[in-house]
């Protein structure tokens, strides 16, 4: 079938802010999607929440509404676009939810809006618990068996139907209290007892037990006609029990025979085909590890984030054809882009092995919880690509950034060896590292770790091959060109054999690895595309160039807290700008979830870690006229200095100069030499000094390590007891660069992103923080353009941005944060790099800042473009940046914001009116405007005078106030009516039974110092997210919220702004 | 370890690693892109006389068991892999790879670029080669013989001596089936009995006028080695055979035999088809399925005699010919392997289709359209 005349214009739905378990995969899909529809003449109308995106640029779609992804706003987009058809699987969980909302209550009927891609009852059938189960058995497709049941007699008849062991889960209690595994009818009864006493209801499910078997997804199409095809298959190495996105993960299969293999492929093509789904869709299987026994786990129907991988490690561009397949095309019409020659219905085949890896949070977050199960944890991941499962596994540790470069984890060498054993058992980020420490010391044997983890001996042969070649190369003394050619193919670095030998390599042995491509064929055709990874072989299957210039971007490896997806939005236009500007653009990145490492998005692809090493090895085989490193984040940044000393170039701003902006005396140079202010600050190395500094300085204080992103490890000390407990944190990870201890100005903070040619300065604009001081720039409410600052500061701001950006001989982008304070403007921090804010200042000023930074790079000058330069002049929109948490992810994560940056993502508001674009912000990040209900207070007592503001405010609309005793005699004496409630260490009822009770719709709290989840404000913060009440932790979030709340807008009656007509 | 080479009739030299046996074998090299299913393609007779490369580099994950063999023996003249895997997993393993191979008396190379290899093939098509293991060197005149080797009299080297009845699965015998081995799959023969067939492999030479008298129902042509023309007798058979109206099926060489029966002309493809992967349409229904395919020849369309049959079935990726339907009789062949063993089973239905011939025959109404 040909394209679908019926459609003109498709409204396509992203899927809004990056969250844990949602993160950029989705930008990669809709981006794919948004291009395939318009290759095809038709009209797409684009919403996303998520301005970090590279779907949401004015080119991807003809309109594009950088809106909330609520039902009300899309309504009223839908209202005002009319369009024919809606395209709701390429967005997620969450453009799936709003497509099936809308479609339920009829409105998509009403307005003559078709879906594309899958119907409300496949979604019925794949979603909901009842039906999906009567869908597999209609199909004779099996399922884990389970009953709700209210009686330990009906629990063990149940059992006894469906076998030992099972599972029981207590329904309506936290964190599964009460439930747990049951081996014997003893513990059966013993558990089922336990768990109805423990459930609120009286109610546990009793499913039978899974765990231990291993965990296979299959990634399927179909279209139209029928047809039916697999992408690829992956294995988890962890065994069912662990999420999927936290599963150390490998395509294809390793252990299942071909047996195996085809009769769960051919389940899951039984499944989409029953579904009736037209496209992709994730089919997660459970095997039973000695028997042909198998049950279906999930299905989703949609595009997610197994297929975003699964088009990295295969080639084949899942969201691409699935969106062809949208608007009508069959799989055998189109062509796959990869070898050109043959069509998209085929099943690729690898001749490598890919390992996936995920990123987890835990390096930020010291005491959240890092036991890993059934939620994700994880915010991003990193795929390698090799010829061996050892030396996939190998690049994929050295990928994710944790300064582990083999699989040996230094801080294990500190664990007594019964230590090591228990930590085998535990199942968290460091479980791979431990089992390998456990062979390492010879204190496991490969079947007794399988015996407690599970883990299917082959992989854990292949660690233990790992292992075995660390102490061959420990015993080498010298390594011989053979041994060093093995080690390579596992995948060790030089440096590390190096380490290992305990002697240098010698020129003459060391070699450089070669590239295989990514053709989805395994050679059986010529490919086209130039998708590269590294191998050590003989063969290099690199094209020489064109002729043009060659141009290395760096990418910006998984995606982390503090280093998102809006790096990989710069690195991508900057390749698409080099590419204008007639280079050859080649990408470097190892983050299977970006558009960045798409096979057509820069002219050639290298799939590989971001390490000194790797780089060598592209360099060497590209040897690229220059290289670009300040669109990557820290990562890129990190790799400049190896990058010159290889002989390349560095387009744009010198390494030096991004030294110079880290290091505190040169930085301090340099201000002096502007005249600039800066808060006063000390540069200190033990806990003495820091103490002695900070009484120098006067409390409160900043402590931050130097060189790291997002804030990692920076807290505000208000004395020498927080001093010296954050710089033991800091201490734990080893103080390699000096600690900054800095006098903490508690102001208002300015935000300011700029291109610099070497001359003159442009700054899109200047952004205004609503949290004062002290919260993380990433973390605070940001508005464009600023509301308060004054002219005069104006011109201040725009003096020092261009003193430091010349004296920092900044060529390109410069990201300069500012704090106003006692009507003086300091500069407190200078990034010469891209910066979380550089895609949403692009698109609301529609200046294409990376382009024109690229631009200058290359010898252009800011006053021959058509920008002008200094500040451009602001436009009539108001764009309200609202960060956006993953707290109910992370058990034990206190939620307080501080300096130290915890968000994962953002969302953006726009509108002429500040309150409107406030509340689109608010609402799009998740915020339910309720106007009346009950507010609950529990402030430290910096914050205690605001809160009695803020606690008026409340009341005058009505809302019911509750307060701890402090701040409840407070409120009461400035005559505004408060419930006093016990605190969380006095008697129940206390404020955490009020929380449970469900009457409270906001909290604010506050507290001195959080972070250790024994601390009673801790836990009130944390009772809060767990309820998925709202909880401010920063008196100005509260603020604005009540700003909204006061002004009585429904988003319903707000104009929806198409950012590509402003 | 032993070292191991492969020396291709072009010159070129691959070092490895020896497993299996010891020893020297002449072979043509082609590739499969199967990441699963070795001992599958170790075991269909459809391999004689060639050395198989595997491109997925992790061969031997899941070891041998005793429940995947296609067929009595290994029938590879060699094996080439990057990786065997020493430390295999699998409930059902009952041998590594390699002992499998040192059983089979199979000479097989490990650790070398069997991308590079793959890619030497695919740009210059099929070519000789010799495995060796070392201290097994070729002399000039080894040399000369691998370079002039060609598979020859393949169908009489696999098949079978005496006929062979399999009963049916399900109880009760619906259908006898005479399957005519041309180096028949295991799985060819399963796939009947499971829908209540009586299945007598019978040897490829046997006259047809024997099977004729023989009461069968239907005849099912098996996959085989080799140049499908060099069978002359067989071809005659088939002609025979064709004339008495008696239900047909034919897969892999069944299908190349059956076309030159009706005049059509096969040629040999630069790097034939062998893997799990191939798209193959239906040109009556439109509809695509993903085969399992291993020949290295192919019918060429524009000499079948559209009197006699049509082009049903097409590759997607090279247009070859996939499949024919005969005009007038109930009789059609395929060129991919339905049986699969190793690969995906979307296209048994096919076993359907002839049992359903068998019953419209047997009925005497009209047979196939």
């Amino acid at each position: 079938m040909p394209l679908r005349t019926d459609i003109r214009k498709v409204m396509v739905l992203g899927s809004g802010p990056i969250v844990i378990g949602q993160a950029a995969e989705f930008d990669y899909a809709g981006t794919q999607a948004c291009r395939a529809l318009r290759e095809e003449g038709l009209e797409v109308v684009l919403v996303n929440s998520n301005p970090a995106t590279i779907m949401t640029d004015k080119a991807m779609a003809d309109k594009v509404y950088i809106e909330p992804l609520t039902a009300g706003a899309v309504r009223q987009i839908i209202k005002k676009e009319r369009p024919d058809a809606l395209l709701p699987t390429l967005g997620g969980q969450t453009g799936l939810n709003l497509a099936m909302e809308l479609c339920e209550e009829g409105f998509l009927e009403q307005y003559g809006v078709r879906l594309l891609g899958a119907n409300p009852d496949t979604i019925a059938r794949a979603e909901d618990r009842q039906l999906f189960k009567d869908t597999m058995e209609k199909i004779g497709e099996p399922i884990i068996a389970s009953k709700v049941v209210h009686t330990v007699e009906d629990a063990v008849a149940f059992a006894e139907e469906i076998g030992l062991p099972v599972i029981i889960r207590p329904a309506y209690t936290l964190g599964g209290t009460g439930g747990g595994i049951a081996e014997t009818w003893d513990e059966l009864r013993e558990i089922a007892a336990s768990g109805i006493l423990h459930s609120r209801v009286d109610e546990i499910l009793v499913e039978k037990c899974i765990a231990g078997w291993k965990e296979i997804e299959y990634e399927v199409m179909r279209d139209g006609k029928g047809n039916v095809i697999t992408i690829c298959n992956m294995e988890n190495v962890d065994p069912v029990g662990v999420h999927t996105g936290d599963s150390v993960v490998v395509a294809p299969s390793q252990t299942l025979c071909d047996k195996e293999y085809q009769m769960l492929r051919t389940a899951a093509l039984n499944i989409i085909t029953e579904l009736g789904i037209e496209g992709g869709c994730n089919v997660q299987f459970a095997l039973h590890p000695t028997s042909f026994e198998y049950a279906v786990i999930e299905v989703n129907p949609r595009v997610s984030r197994s297929s975003a991988l699964a088009s990295k490690a295969t080639g084949y561009p899942i969201a691409k054809v699935a969106a062809k397949i949208a608007v009508g095309y069959g799989l055998d019409e189109i062509q796959n882009a990869v070898t050109g020659k043959t069509v998209a219905c085929f099943e690729p085949a690898l001749d490598y092995c890919v390992v996936k890896f995920p990123r987890w949070p835990f390096d930020k977050f010291v005491y959240a919880d890092h036991s890993l199960g059934t939620q994700m944890k994880a915010t991003g991941e990193v795929m390698a690509i090799a010829n061996s499962f050892e030396g996939a596994m190998m690049k994929a540790v050295r990928s994710i950034e944790m300064k582990v470069m083999s699989m040996i984890l230094s801080r294990l060498h500190g664990w007594s060896d019964d230590e090591i054993r228990a930590g085998v058992r535990r199942v968290n980020d460091e479980r791979i590292f431990v089992i390998c420490e456990a062979f390492r010391r010879g204190l496991m044997s490969v079947e007794e770790v399988f015996e407690v983890t599970k883990i299917d001996t082959w992989f854990l042969h292949g660690f233990a091959r790992i292992v075995a070649m660390e102490k061959e190369l420990s015993n080498a003394g010298a390594v011989s060109e053979a041994l060093y050619l093995r080690a390579k193919r596992m995948g060790f670095l030089d440096r590390t054999i190096e380490e290992l030998s305990g002697r240098p390599l010698p020129e003459a042995v060391r070699r450089l690895p070669v590239y295989r491509t990514v053709d989805t064929c395994a050679a059986e055709f010529d490919a086209e595309t130039p998708y590269y990874y590294s191998t050590y072989d003989t063969e290099t299957e690199v094209a020489p160039g064109d002729g043009r210039r060659k141009v290395l971007v760096l990418g910006s490896g998984p995606i982390r807290i503090g280093q998102g997806i809006e790096f990989d939005y710069c690195s991508v236009h900057s390749v698409w700008a080099l590419q204008k500007l007639g280079c050859e653009a080649i990408i470097m990145n190892n983050n299977p979830e970006t558009v960045s490492t798409d096979f057509d998005t820069a002219d050639r692809l290298y799939f590989e870690p971001l390490t000194p090493e790797d780089v060598t090895g592209v360099v060497m085989a590209e040897r690229p006229d220059s290289a670009i490193v300040q669109f990557g984040g820290q990562t890129a940044i990190n790799l400049a200095a190896h990058l010159e000393k290889l002989g390349v170039p560095i387009l744009g701003t010198p390494a030096w100069s991004i030294d110079a902006a880290e290091d505190r005396e040169k930085f301090d140079e340099i201000l002096e030499k502007c005249g600039i202010p800066r808060p006063k600050g000390d540069t200190v190395f033990t806990e003495e000094e820091a103490a002695a500094a900070a009484s120098r300085l006067g409390y409160p204080v900043l402590v931050r390590p130097s060189y790291v992103l997002g804030g990692q490890g920076m807290e505000i000390a208000y004395n020498e007891a927080d001093v010296r407990e954050f710089m033991r944190v800091i201490a734990r990870d080893g103080v390699e660069n000096p600690v900054l201890i800095d006098k903490y100005l508690m102001g208002c903070e300015i935000e300011v992103d700029a291109i610099c040619d070497g001359e003159d300065i442009l700054i899109p604009g200047i952004m205004e923080h609503m949290e004062r001081a002290g919260v993380h720039s990433g973390d605070s409410i940001s508005v464009y353009p600023s509301l308060t600052i004054s002219a005069r500061h104006k011109d201040t701001i725009i003096r020092y941005t261009r003193a430091l950006a010349r004296n920092l001989a900044v060529l390109g982008l410069v990201n300069i944060q500012f704090v106003l304070y006692d009507d003086q403007i300091y500069v407190i921090e200078v990034n010469p790099r891209a910066s979380r804010t550089v895609p949403y200042i692009s698109k609301i000023t529609g200046l294409p800042m990376v382009e024109l930074a690229t631009r200058c790079m290359f010898g252009e000058k800011l006053r021959d473009m058509d920008y002008g330069t200094g500040l451009l002049p602001e436009r009539e929109y108001y764009a309200v940046k609202v960060p956006v948490f993953s707290f109910q992810k992370l058990r034990d994560l206190d939620t307080q914001l501080g300096p130290e940056m915890k968000s994962t993502g953002e969302v953006l508001g726009v509108s002429k009116s500040f309150r409107t674009a406030l509340l689109k912000g608010l609402i799009g990040a998740g915020f339910e405007m309720k106007r009346k209900g009950a507010v609950l207070i529990s402030v430290r007592d910096a914050d205690k005078p605001e809160a009695v503001g803020l606690g008026e405010r409340f009341e005058k609309l009505g809302f019911e106030l509750y307060a701890t005793s402090g701040t409840a005699n407070l409120l009461n004496r400035h005559m505004v009516a408060t419930n006093a409630v016990h605190n969380v260490d006095e008697p129940s009822p206390n404020i955490i039974d009020l929380i449970e009770s469900g009457k409270i719709d906001y909290v604010i709290a506050s507290s001195v110092k959080g972070r250790r989840p024994e601390l009673g404000a801790v836990h009130i913060r944390r009772t809060a997210v767990e309820r998925s009440i709202p909880c401010l932790t920063s008196m100005d979030t509260a603020a604005a919220l009540l700003r909204c709340l006061e002004g009585d807008i429904q988003i319903e009656n707000c104009e929806m702004v198409n950012i590509n007509a402003i | 370890m032993k070292k191991a080479y492969l020396l291709l009739s072009d010159g070129t030299l691959y070092s490895g690693q020896a497993a299996g046996a010891e020893g020297s074998a002449i072979g043509e090299v082609v590739f499969n892109t199967g990441m699963a299913g070795y001992q599958e393609v170790l075991t269909d007779p459809s391999y004689y006389g060639q050395t198989v490369c595997m491109t997925y580099p992790l061969i031997g994950n899941y070891g041998i068991n005793f429940e995947d063999y296609e067929s009595r023996k290994s029938w590879v003249s060699g094996f080439i892999m990057r990786e065997l895997c020493e430390a295999p997993s699998n409930w059902r393993c009952k041998l590594t790879l390699d002992e499998y191979l040192k059983r089979q008396n199979v000479i097989a190379l490990t650790g070398i670029d069997t991308r590079s290899l793959t890619r030497r093939i695919r740009s210059a098509g099929v070519m000789n080669g010799i495995v060796y293991t070392e201290g097994y060197e070729p002399d000039a005149a080894r040399i000369e013989e691998m370079q002039a080797y060609q598979i020859r009299g393949a169908v009489a080297a696999v098949t079978c001596a005496e006929p062979i009845v399999y009963p049916s699965d399900t109880g009760e015998v619906r259908w006898r089936v005479a399957l005519y081995d041309y180096g028949v799959k295991y799985n060819i023969e399963r796939e009947l009995c499971r829908r209540g067939c009586e299945v007598t492999v019978i040897p490829a030479f046997t006259p047809p006028e024997e099977v004729l008298a023989g009461g069968f129902d239907g005849v099912m042509l098996s996959n085989g080695p080799g140049d499908p023309a060099e069978n002359t007798g067989l071809i005659e058979n088939l002609r025979r055979l064709m004339d008495s109206g008696i239900p047909i099926f034919g897969i892999c060489l069944g299908h190349q035999l059956l076309s030159l029966a009706i005049g059509a002309k096969t040629e040999k493809l630069r790097y034939g088809h062998r893997g799990v992967n191939h798209p193959v349409k239906d040109l009556d229904t439109d509809r695509t399925y993903i085969t399992s395919q291993n020949h290295g020849y192919a019918v060429v369309e524009d000499t079948v005699d559209p009197a006699r049959a049509r082009v049903r079935y097409v590759n997607l990726n090279d247009g070859t010919v996939e499949g024919l339907e005969h005009i007038g009789r109930p009789v059609f062949t395929v060129q991919y392997h339905p049986e699969v063993c190793p690969g995906p089973m979307d296209t048994a239905y096919l076993f359907d289709r002839f049992v359903s011939n068998m019953e419209q025959a047997k009925g005497g109404a009209s047979i196939c359209r």
